[in-house]
């Protein structure tokens, strides 16, 4: 008997953009700074969770299994079992569909699964070919082998490449995903002018909650140790208009690619947490649940148009719950490309796209935009990629509370050529 | 795994019920290496006495009779090796010759062991300072475990080391760096004693038998004084570098005041080549020393430290601190209780103070907690809370808004249904008695003071605040709370300015007084230092704040009337321009990063005796009246309290203790010449007729 599983709480970040060189905070530095006044306002002990999930990419080398050194650091006890989830910038979500059916299931009350990622500190990475070289050179017997193996040096290979871009290229097609979405865009017919008027849209939305304080309660402001603070998502550009996002080139596929950085995510830090109950847990504690998960699908498609992933599991969510598109009153579906959202959009009012891949009788109609990122993306706030899946679900759950609506999907495309997605359900 | 704890320490085999020495356990391993426990009776840390050393001698005259293969020399206690001398022993030696003739016997034991034909090994784990690292240098060999401590302490007792430590120390490690150990009494970790040269080895628990094994048989490779040293054996660069030593001590203790740097300096330069010599000189200069008032006050203010400690009781059951404002005292007192392991949250309406007292509490943990790790640790407990959500969960909460009752109360009135039973609510005020702060609360029996002294990392008095309805079971907690965060507790009733601001006070007001007759603020400064204040009036305005002096100073004006020194119109002038001193940039002083810029310069003209009365005996004068009017009981804890919450010269022992000394008679006859020229601030109180 499947058990009914609820969100009762999360925080995030703000998120922060990389900059110049690596931002203040580690992943586990951020998800300590949102999670301490998140369990701080819990009425339970941090050490009544039974366990902690996270959700990751890049794992710095200081802090393997981010998900229990967080859970330590955050004063949640040595017996906390925790371990880290990682789908790409699937992470987040995947932690919380994990915990999802570990209470559904029955083995599990309360859980604290999250998201974090700090991309600023993404590595360099020395190229393959420089690190045979000094193992060559270390390995070499002797001072004439040593001179000999030291003198096949090529400058080539002092030549770091920054692992974030290796990490941002897909292994199997070698193409970026900014070239995904240029794919996604041209197959459906998406313009320069609908991607830029798209982000610039994303900027207003997230300054307007912002400024409305809708963003309260759901951003916890982080402290530095160098005496700085953050307390908003510092990407946003209010004063973006399509004409000016018009101006920029075009970055992965010059000069008459559709994407520019103007139109695409922000490389950002940042970590996010929600808290699962159990039926059990929300009684035991006198919590009070904001929403419940009804379903959760991940999809998979080739890795060339991963930005249409989204398409795929959201629709298997509302087949297998005879739901249509127009019954969905708030969507959340990550802006890691304008291009690529608006393709996902032209992919459901598409008759042979819906016909022949998603097995529909015909299209499954336009995506209400009023419904959609109501308070803008990751366009605007940034993708810290493990932990956008987990932002985009607690900010469903927010955003739908706030609109006093019922039914909500947060979904997401995944690098690989993946989509996640998630049934909310308001209480 | 606290069930594994006692498998933790390797002592050897286990030893017999049977021990024949009370402080001692001897046993003897499959190898022959005989372990020599030092467990010393009724104690949970091993200390040096005359008895100990004399069954040590016992000790050793079997050992040389029995000739086992090696000697290993460890603690059973967990606290760690030797923590040093038993300081009892020193209270009140005035005659040399009897203090030269028991070191005598003393050295004559450690040579002993020195001269064991036998590979000698002292295994040190915890503390190992003063005499026990002097025990541990008479040994051939030592091994370290990760925790270990060393250092020689000596100089803050006004002493230098006794049991050889002048000359074995800087023969094994470069005088350079043995020499400053010595003068500062900093203590070193076991990583940098390797570096050193002062142990052979770094282990752990875990390895300290194969370590033991190696040591005994040769294998283990040793420290060796450099080549370099040799250059020490030249007269003419030690005196190049004893001047050297000298200059550098005298900036943080003049030789006046503070003689033991200067006769351990003198003894190196004159001895540093011959160890014999030095071994034999070390003798009468210790004991020269031990005699002096210096020695024996700081000796005086060493167990004012122990009888505060014991103030405070144990079983400290405060685990959750939440702190109200972040302000200069909010957010250090935060800083410090999350860097005594406690969870803090630190509550503002705003993020910037609660900012900066983050970097603050950065920048402290950085120079106070040794692992990077420890320091990222603090700073995780140490939690920012704008939505106060720390109330419902904390233990203790400190409240350190600004000095305002009406605000205060306020505060109270949020923070009272959401508090948990038996939640201590308390009070950094240092002005406003706690009388008018209860008036509006449900539970005024939870409310006490808390009040810490600006630097709280620096001065480690706390004033535990009482009024008449006070919990006393809550005023328990708050005790052991104090020392559980390693601070000291003063018990004080509430009354205006408790102890220590009502004895400052006057001392900082005064100094405004004379700035007022035209003296210049660095001979005023001069004033208090030749004293051997650490810092005089004027700095110590601006390190507290200038508001603050104002708040408290109206505030005793208004009890006390023209028993303290008008308030100069100009102090309000400047605190109303925002020239608040250090926290602000700007006071008498400019100040940067913390320093105040003296510019270098020192005092343009010589103080006059007089000037350091007038800063001076009115403090002592106050503790009298405080002591007569019962807000604290005692007065030795009088001056312990004013040493620690002040910084006041700790060679005087304290200001009861320096009146005593200079004479009570002279002390009220300066008073009452004072009073004559500047009038009735000055008049010796009543309390002076009843104290000896």
């Amino acid at each position: 008997m499947a058990r009914p599983v609820f969100i009762v709480d999360g925080s995030r970040t703000p998120f922060l953009k990389a900059r110049s060189g690596p931002g203040p905070f580690t992943p586990v530095d951020l998800a300590v700074q949102c999670g301490r006044p998140l369990l701080a306002r819990q009425p339970f002990a941090p050490d009544a969770f039974d366990q902690v999930i996270l959700g990751c990419v890049n794992v710095i080398a200081d802090e393997m299994n981010p998900a229990r050194v967080a859970a330590l650091r955050l004063g949640m006890g040595e017996k906390m079992v925790a371990f880290t989830v990682q789908i790409n910038c699937g992470s987040g979500m995947q932690s919380i569909d994990t915990a999802y059916r570990y209470i559904r299931e029955g083995v599990s009350d309360l859980i604290l699964a999250g998201g974090a990622e700090a991309l600023s500190h993404a590595p360099l990475v020395w190229p393959q070919h420089g690190v045979r070289w000094f193992a060559g050179l270390a390995g070499a017997k002797g001072v004439g082998a040593k001179i000999m193996a030291a003198l096949k040096a090529k400058p080539s290979y002092f030549k770091p490449i920054i692992g974030l871009e290796r990490g941002l290229t897909d292994p199997i097609t070698e193409l970026n995903m900014g070239q995904t979405a240029e794919v996604v865009g041209h197959l459906f017919g998406v313009t320069r002018a609908q991607s830029d008027a798209y982000a610039a849209e994303s900027h207003r939305r997230l300054a307007k909650a912002q400024s409305e304080g809708w963003l309260k309660g759901e951003v916890e402001t982080a402290f530095a140790r160098d005496g700085k603070f953050y307390d908003h998502d510092d990407g946003v550009r209010p004063d973006s208009t399509p004409e000016s996002l018009a101006k920029l080139r075009p970055v992965f596929e010059r000069p008459w690619g559709k994407v520019t950085a103007g139109n695409s995510s922000q490389i950002t830090d940042g970590a996010s947490w929600v808290i699962l109950a159990s039926e059990e847990a929300v009684a035991k504690h006198g919590l009070t649940p904001k929403a419940a998960i009804l379903d959760s699908q991940w999809s998979a498609l080739d890795p060339g148009i991963m930005g249409l992933g989204p398409v795929l599991s959201a629709t298997e969510l509302l087949k297998r719950n005879e739901l249509t598109l127009s019954d969905i009153e708030t969507w959340e579906l990550n802006e890691a490309f304008a291009t690529q959202v608006l393709g996902c959009l032209a992919a459901w009012n598409d008759e042979k796209f819906c016909k022949e891949i998603l097995g529909l009788d015909g299209a499954a109609g336009e995506l209400d935009q009023t419904r959609l990122n109501v308070d803008g993306g990751a366009i605007s706030l940034g993708h810290p990629v493990g932990c956008s899946g987990n932002r985009i679900v607690l900010h469903l759950v927010n955003a739908m509370k706030r609109l006093g609506t019922r039914r909500g999907i947060a979904t997401e495309c995944i690098g690989g050529g993946q989509g996640g997605a998630m049934l909310i359900e308001t209480v | 795994m606290n069930v594994l704890g006692d498998r933790v320490l390797e002592l050897g085999p286990a030893p017999g019920a049977d021990s024949p020495y009370k402080n001692f356990k001897l046993t003897r391993d499959a190898d022959g290496v005989a372990w020599l426990l030092f467990d010393r009776e009724g104690t949970s840390a091993n200390t040096l006495s005359a008895d100990l050393i004399e069954e040590l001698d016992k000790v050793l005259a079997e050992l040389e009779s029995q000739r086992p293969t090696g000697l290993v020399i460890r603690s059973a206690k967990k606290s760690g090796f030797i923590a040093g001398a038993d300081v009892n022993a020193f209270r009140g030696a005035t005659d040399v010759g009897a203090v030269e003739l028991e070191i005598g016997r003393a050295h004559a034991v450690i040579n002993r062991l020195e001269e064991l034909r036998i590979p000698t090994v002292a295994v040190i784990h915890g503390f190992c300072l003063g005499g026990g690292l002097e025990v541990a240098l008479a040994c051939q060999m030592r091994i370290a475990i990760e925790d270990a401590r060393f250092g020689f302490p000596e100089v803050m007792l006004g002493l230098h080391p006794g049991l050889g430590g002048t000359a074995r120390f800087t023969q094994l490690v470069n005088p350079m760096q043995s020499m400053p150990l010595m003068l500062t009494g900093k203590t070193i970790d076991a990583r940098k004693a390797k570096s050193l040269g002062l142990v052979d080895a770094v282990t752990q628990e875990r390895h300290v038998r194969n370590a033991v094994k190696d040591a005994v048989s040769g294998r283990l490779k040793r420290a060796r004084p450099r080549m370099f040293n040799t250059i020490f054996g030249f007269g003419s660069v030690r005196g190049l570098i004893a001047s050297r030593m000298r200059r550098e001590a005298a900036k943080a203790a003049p030789e006046e005041h503070y003689p033991a740097p200067y006769a351990l300096i003198d003894l190196w330069e004159k001895h540093g080549g011959d160890r014999l010599a030095m071994l034999r000189a070390e003798q009468p200069s210790f004991a020269k020393l031990m005699v002096t008032p210096t020695a024996q006050n700081l000796i005086r203010v060493f167990f004012l430290r122990e009888q505060m400690k014991k103030l405070a009781g144990s079983g400290n059951k405060i685990e959750h601190v939440h702190v109200i404002g972040a302000g200069a005292m909010g957010g250090d007192i935060a800083a410090w209780c999350a860097g005594q392991d406690l969870r803090v949250t630190l509550a503002d309406m705003k993020p910037e103070p609660i900012a900066s007292a983050i970097k603050r509490a950065a920048d402290l943990y950085g120079k106070i907690l040794r692992k990077r790790t420890a320091v990222r640790d603090a700073l995780d407990r140490l939690m920012p809370d704008m939505q106060a959500e720390g109330v419902r969960n904390a233990d203790l909460i400190i409240e350190a808004v600004p000095e305002k009752l009406e605000l205060k109360q306020k505060v109270y009135a949020g923070l009272e249904p959401k508090m948990k039973p038996g939640a201590i609510l308390a009070t950094n005020t240092s002005s406003i008695p706690l009388q008018d702060l209860r008036t509006t609360l449900e539970k005024p029996e939870r409310l006490l003071g808390l009040h810490f002294f600006n630097p709280v990392s620096r001065l480690q008095l706390v004033e535990v605040v009482s009024h008449d309805g006070t919990d006393p079971q809550l005023l328990k907690e708050a005790l052991v709370f104090v020392g559980a965060i390693d601070r000291l507790p003063l018990p004080v009733k509430s009354s205006p300015g408790f102890l220590v601001n009502r004895a400052l006070t006057p001392y900082m007001l005064e100094a405004m007084v004379m700035l007022d007759e035209k003296i210049d603020k660095t001979v005023i400064d001069a004033a208090a230092k030749k004293f051997g204040m650490p810092m005089g009036p004027i700095e110590l305005a601006d390190q507290v704040g200038l508001d603050i002096c104002l708040d408290v100073g109206d505030m005793l004006r208004s009890k006390f009337g023209d028993m303290l020194p008008p308030t100069p119109a100009w102090l309000r002038e400047k605190v109303a321009k925002g020239e608040l001193g250090r926290k602000t940039g700007k006071g008498f002083y400019t100040w940067k990063d913390g320093k105040a810029d003296t510019g270098g310069m020192s005092a343009i003209s010589e103080p006059s005796a007089e000037m350091i009365d007038r800063l001076i005996l009115p403090m002592s004068n106050v503790c009298v009246a405080c002591l007569r009017e019962g807000i604290v009981d005692n007065a030795d804890v009088v001056d312990g309290a004013v040493i620690f919450g002040t910084g006041y010269a700790p060679f005087r022992g304290g200001p009861l203790n320096y009146a005593r000394t200079r004479g009570v008679e002279n002390v009220v006859s300066t008073l009452e010449t004072l009073t004559d020229k500047f009038g009735g601030r000055f008049t010796p109180d009543a309390g002076w007729e009843t104290f000896k």
